[in-house]
């Protein structure tokens, strides 16, 4: 038998890529931009809350959106001829979620010099963007309404690492059994410090308050 | 799909440490991989097979999993519990103030070579 030799290791292969977030999140910091990770699953409407809120900010401060996806341009044409707002197109290659270093390639490609605020829209996906770090300031996440209050219990490490939950979709509440104290309830379980604002995206309502929520963090993001 | 995108880490630092150890072959890889790490085991085994296939240093290397038991921590009654067997519930004093402590790790514990 052939004898082999073991060489030991000991790393998380998570490990490259926070040490490529904490690197990345200094240097917006130095360039005071501030960049927001939005995720959620595919379908619970992630490119209408973006356009929304991009119209109650756009005129305050200097917006710019990647939009990350396996294929296609379809979200970054939509946010573009509905907003205006400067937004490129990142495709993955056929990986469920985005790194660090993604990010950064993704970053060069927006003119970043007085740009405030750049908002990553990730793969629509529960799992895997939870585990890898962007280098983003802030995480945020939407959960609609059809897909069921459960949901922080079945993805409790997405919701342990998100700053701020969405519940959109509310106006089609009556016709669901979700709950929304129960939904409230289980993201404080995973994750107490979690703000859970519940929006419709279709008419509005609600996102002033996560429009207005994203201001206060640019703005105490640019004088710390 | 999730499976696919964590074998292409693992190849990464693999080929990494190959080189900082000056080794051309690699013909093991331990893994140590947490009960609720999301990662489903035969998947990642399936997508190690494809994409290991395809580096010349890990042709036919072969991945071995070890899986870490995932341990929660009960803020009530400090006490530990295993978490896949009583979930977010303390099975000792009932309370749901509980905090995973291990096992949602992927890890590479270390890698064998042809000597």
């Amino acid at each position: 038998m052939d004898e082999v030799k073991v060489i030991e290791i000991k790393k998380s292969i998570f490990e490259d890529n926070d040490k490529d977030a904490d690197l990345l999140r200094k240097e917006l910091k130095a360039k005071g931009v501030f960049l927001l990770n939005l995720m959620s699953s595919p379908g619970s409407g992630k490119t209408t809350t973006l356009i929304r809120t991009l119209n109650l900010l756009k005129d305050k401060m200097r917006v710019a959106v990647m939009e990350a996806d396996i294929d296609s341009d379809v979200d970054a044409v939509k946010i573009l001829r509905a907003t205006g707002v400067p937004s490129i197109q990142l495709h993955t290659g056929g990986m469920c979620h985005l790194d660090a270093e993604m990010t950064r390639q993704g970053l060069d490609n927006v003119a970043m010099d007085g740009t405030d605020l750049v908002i990553l829209e990730n793969v629509g996906n529960l799992v895997c963007p939870a585990e890898f770090d962007t280098g983003a300031v802030r995480n945020a996440m939407i959960l609609s309404v059809p897909e069921g209050d459960d949901k922080p219990l079945k993805y409790p490490l997405m919701f342990s690492i998100c700053d701020i939950v969405l519940v959109n979709k509310i106006d089609v509440l009556p016709y669901f059994d979700f709950d929304l104290e129960k939904c409230r309830e289980y993201v404080r379980m995973r994750n107490p410090r979690a703000r859970v604002i519940p929006i419709c995206a279709r008419t509005g309502e609600g996102v002033e308050a996560f429009a207005q929520w994203l201001d206060d963090e640019v703005t105490a993001w640019k004088k710390q | 799909m999730h499976e696919l995108g964590i074998v292409f880490y693992i190849i990464r630092d693999v080929k990494k440490a190959a080189e900082e150890n000056g080794v051309s072959r690699v013909s093991g890889v331990v893994m140590e991989i947490g009960e609720v790490s999301t990662i489903v085991p035969e998947y990642l085994l399936d997508c190690w097979r494809w994409a290991a296939d395809k580096e010349p240093m890990l042709r036919g290397c072969e991945l071995k999993i070890h899986t870490v038991p995932a341990v929660s921590w009960c803020d009530s009654c400090k006490q530990e519990f295993p978490t896949v067997a009583h979930g977010k519930i303390c099975p000792h004093c009932g309370s749901d103030t509980t905090w995973l402590l291990r096992g949602n790790g992927v890890e590479i514990k270390e890698i064998e070579v042809p000597s």
